[in-house]
């Protein structure tokens, strides 16, 4: 069978759920849920690249780059408040963070 | 034939990985999942042909991204029984909306046909043949010309994250003697340095 356009996204598309479903299913545990993000953002850079080589476009692999150092810094800054939010509350519960105002 | 296993073996293992990040007791294990999921990701962009960014991917999702989670994961002392508190409550919904979002998603992909007609490509951005110039040397012809601002702001992002991550994790405690270089410059002589007149064979 022939390795077409779908198969790729359907990958994209399987592993974007699972990202959605993590943040679901781990809803006390921050690190997990930026985990999901990191899941989801990789399956938009497969349906990026795979649009890109099947379509003959290199623009999708240069925007699939962009996605990638914003998810980098997004990654760095987000473990950076959860180290603050650490050290302020020595946990890292989520459903505490409502007691934050302003 | 080949192709076609070698495109499952990264495929399955790739969604398994997925799967095992979201379930796996411990936060680091995820993390290790989740490094498994980002070097099968990388062999498929490498499966289709764009190789820098499956290479890029290994450096920066593998390389830094993931560490720094595993760094951060092992630093926090993190409750794990806590943490799975809520794991059957939000399991129903959890599944409706993957569910549904999963559906959809087959439902746009597998109609998915490419009108040959329609595709018009920018023949700044068409994808030069591989034996004349390879991916790499592509993609940075694209980035250096056509997108040179993108590429730059992409820059400014990054050196945001990080001088908005160090602003956030530096603390000053208490009890830590440091040097204060301005207040020694700003020192006069005058009142630090004191001339005493010695009579010769009387001392001070």
């Amino acid at each position: 069978m022939e390795i077409g356009i779908a198969h790729y996204l359907s990958v994209a598309g399987i592993l974007f759920t699972l990202g959605l479903f993590g943040i679901f299913l781990n809803r006390k545990n921050v690190i997990i849920i930026l985990m999901s993000v990191e899941l989801m953002l990789l399956a938009v850079n497969i349906n990026l690249v795979t649009f890109s080589t099947h379509l003959q476009d290199l623009s999708g692999q240069i925007f699939s780059i962009f996605v990638l150092t914003v998810a980098a810094a997004e990654a760095a800054i987000g473990l950076a408040i959860l180290v603050v939010y650490y050290r302020n509350r020595a946990t890292i519960a989520v459903d505490d963070i409502h007691t934050m105002k302003g | 034939m080949i192709q076609t296993l070698v495109f499952y073996m990264f495929a399955i293992i790739t969604i398994a990985c997925g799967f095992m990040v979201i379930t796996a007791r411990n936060p680091v294990h995820s993390v290790l999942f989740l490094i498994l999921a980002f070097f099968n990701a990388a062999g498929l962009f490498l499966l289709q042909g764009a190789e820098f960014i499956s290479m890029i991917l290994v450096i920066v999702y593998v390389g830094a991204v993931a560490v720094l989670f595993l760094f951060v994961v092992m630093m926090l002392d993190v409750n794990l029984n806590e943490m799975r508190r809520g794991f059957v409550k939000y399991l129903p919904i959890g599944l409706a909306v993957g569910a549904v979002l999963l559906v959809e998603l087959f439902t746009i992909f597998t109609a998915w046909v490419v009108e040959p007609a329609v595709i018009s490509v920018n023949a700044a951005t068409a994808t030069p043949a591989a034996s004349e110039v390879h991916n790499t040397e592509a993609l940075g012809n694209l980035i250096y010309t056509h997108y040179v601002y993108l590429f730059m702001g992409s820059g400014m992002v990054l050196l945001l994250a990080m001088v908005g991550a160090i602003v956030l994790t530096l603390r000053s405690r208490d009890g830590v003697k440091k040097q204060r270089i301005m207040d020694q410059i700003a020192r006069p002589a005058s009142e630090e340095v004191e001339l005493v007149k010695v009579s010769s064979g009387g001392g001070i």
